[in-house]
């Protein structure tokens, strides 16, 4: 028994490492051939744009979404905003007539049907060159569409993704959702090099308009409709890629109930859709989205509830010995006298150790694409020790729900 | 296809493997280093005292510094037992360390028997023991665990009080002589006090009723706090 858990320790732990230094060589081996697009960057020209927001129930942060997306850096005649109320029944569509009158904002209004009927709905009225959505809780940067918008001079980019950070991060978990954004800025990054993205994200994504004429439009696809989406056009061979200074600032779940309920439906998502998408695994005519990210991804979500769950059994155990030795002897407060002999010196010490100290480089690689005032934060520390303790609760829901096939709704 | 990047990420993770084991096992062999290190003090200071004792007709009974070997052999049954759990029972290189640890341990006791015969017992200098027989194979000894705890807080609290504590099951032919002896049954967790075999779990209450010395020392421990903060809140008028 205990060599089985030795050995499966020892596997996952190999893979995972593998894993990271994967990320971190193609990393670096991709960085010097990055063009950086200059902060004051001016195309060539200037693509029309139209970006869609789906709204439901949104009346406190739509306008500030709106008004963020008409303060773009982008001449005015080439940007148009089509924003969808999906039958909302708070006064969300009160509160956007304020754009009634504009000649860049058109106000749409269905009845509920979920966020990718918005969508679509909206689709049918687009008739500029690219095409983008905002979820109504996401702010833009004044700079975000100009710089994304650059790389599509390159004919072979289909889609074009930003940076997402959280905005204004408060409190515990704020604090851990900053780090873990930051986190994803650089495993983006990493994917656009190995053309992998496998996530088109709701924030503010941009395509163009000839991908849906192509592919198809937006599918329910268990309430993870941007990942579909990818993975769909990655199917079809279309280039994704990601423009890291392109920063748009969503709004975090800030209590433990929304939080989690967000996260079940993203692994929920991930993990029906890897189902669905399952002939692109491990196929070598999808480069490295099939042999490695796609795998990883999946290999991600029970890897940590291992590691979880072994951490929690092996602090149980020594919890029940300790309750022995007290009720056996009472509670003693002998001097601690820190003995070198006794510090844990096995293998698995060793390789975690190492883990450890990759996962700190990349968080401080990834700051600076973020940038960030410093290296290192508060928030770093509270993500390393405390996210695997908290996202296998999410994780083993959700792969409660697939196993025993149960839906998910979006809210 | 991206072959030479898999196979060089590949040997990358493959090296740091490697170092891991390779410095896992570095810091595995010093510390069997300084058991061994350990055992050849206390072999060296059991010889030297067995000598003294030769040597002397009278002895200078006070001469024989007998706290210090008791703890030195405490540190070394702790260490020996972690370095047990996690290099295993059927280490080739721990069952060695275990056999010599149980035989200085036999001969702790054997030099101690020849001081009271000397010396007369003084409870308060040496004379204070006991013996524990444990097993450490599968639910053998339930109680065990227990009992290792009360022995661990007897140790640190009476610090002249010798606890010996024997693996029944090795295979050490001057064990089982010492078995054969006291006519120890295969019951653990045993303990041997003053001649006597007692089995089963017994708690720190029960060992005290066995050995009254300890409550003296308890006692006069007591006397000297009080007289202690007497004299500090004296000094206080």
């Amino acid at each position: 028994m205990h060599i089985v858990s030795e050995t499966i320790t020892y596997i996952f732990l190999f893979i995972s490492l593998y894993l990271e230094v994967f990320f971190l060589i193609s990393y670096f081996e991709s960085r010097e051939k990055e063009i950086k697009v200059p902060a004051l960057f001016q195309p060539n020209k200037w693509p029309s744009v139209s970006v869609i927001v789906p709204v439901w129930n949104e009346e406190t942060t739509v306008l500030k979404t709106i008004f963020s997306l008409l303060k773009l850096n982008y001449p005015k005649d080439k940007l148009f905003v089509f924003v969808v109320d999906d039958g909302s029944t708070d006064k969300t569509w009160n509160v956007i007539q304020r754009f009634a009158k504009s000649k860049q904002v058109t106000l749409l209004r269905k009845e509920n049907g979920g966020k990718h009927t918005a969508l679509n709905y909206a689709l049918q009225f687009v008739t500029s060159d690219l095409v983008g959505c905002l979820d109504a809780d996401s702010f833009v940067h004044p700079e975000a569409l100009k710089r994304m918008v650059s790389n599509f001079e390159d004919i072979e980019v289909m889609a074009v993704t930003p940076s997402i950070k959280i905005y204004e991060p408060k409190g515990f978990l704020g604090l851990i959702q900053k780090a873990e954004y930051i986190f994803g800025i650089f495993l983006r990054k990493v994917f656009s090099y190995l053309n992998a993205i496998y996530i088109t994200p709701g924030p503010f994504s941009i395509f163009r308009r000839s991908v849906f004429e192509k592919i198809g439009y937006y599918r329910h696809a268990h309430n993870t409709e941007d990942m579909e989406l990818a993975m769909r056009m990655q199917k079809n061979n279309m280039k994704i890629s990601n423009v890291h200074n392109a920063f748009i600032y969503t709004i975090a779940p800030t209590s433990i109930k929304d939080l989690y309920k967000q996260r079940l439906r993203w692994i929920y998502g991930f993990l029906k859709n890897s189902i669905d998408y399952r002939d692109m695994f491990f196929k070598p005519q999808y480069g490295s989205l099939g042999m490695v990210v796609l795998p990883a991804a999946g290999f991600s979500v029970f890897s940590t509830l291992y590691f979880f769950g072994a951490t929690i059994l092996s602090w149980a155990k020594t919890l029940i010995l300790k309750i022995e030795e007290i009720s056996t002897v009472g509670l003693s407060f002998k001097n601690f006298d820190f003995d070198f002999f006794y510090v844990n010196t096995d293998v698995i010490a060793f390789v975690s150790l190492i883990a450890i100290l990759g996962t700190f480089f990349v968080i401080v690689i990834s700051r600076g694409m973020a940038e960030e005032k410093n290296r290192f934060g508060l928030d770093s520390v509270l993500f390393l020790i405390f996210y695997m303790f908290i996202c296998p609760f999410w994780m083993t829901k959700a792969l409660y729900n697939v196993v025993f096939s149960r839906g998910n709704k979006w809210r | 296809m991206e072959w030479k990047k898999y196979t060089y990420t590949f040997l990358i993770t493959a090296v740091i493997f490697a170092t891991a084991i390779f410095a896992s096992n570095y810091f595995s062999q010093r510390k069997m280093n300084e058991i061994k290190n350990i055992e050849s003090r206390i072999a060296v200071d059991i010889l030297a005292s067995e000598t003294q004792f030769s040597l002397l007709s009278e002895l200078s009974c006070r001469d024989i510094s007998s706290s210090l070997l008791s703890k030195e052999l405490a540190t070394l049954g702790d260490r020996l037992s972690y370095t047990e759990e996690n290099s295993g029972s059927d280490d080739a290189e721990v069952l060695n360390l275990k056999k010599y640890y149980s035989l200085l341990q036999i001969k702790d006791f054997l030099l101690m028997q020849k001081m009271k015969e000397r010396c007369g017992s003084n409870p308060s200098a040496n004379g204070l023991s006991l013996m524990y027989f444990y097993s450490n194979m599968d639910n053998d000894c339930a109680d065990c665990e227990k009992e290792g705890f009360v022995l661990t807080k007897l140790r640190q609290d009476y610090p002249d009080l010798r606890v010996y504590s024997f693996d029944y099951n090795l295979d050490l032919s001057a064990l089982q002589t010492l078995i054969s002896i006291y006519n120890i049954e295969d019951n653990q967790p045993t303990l041997l006090i003053n001649e006597k075999v007692y089995y089963g779990f017994k708690s720190i209450d029960d060992i005290k009723n066995i050995l009254p010395a300890l409550k003296e020392i308890d006692k006069q421990k007591a006397k000297e706090e009080a007289a202690k903060t007497k004299a500090t809140s004296t000094k206080g008028e």
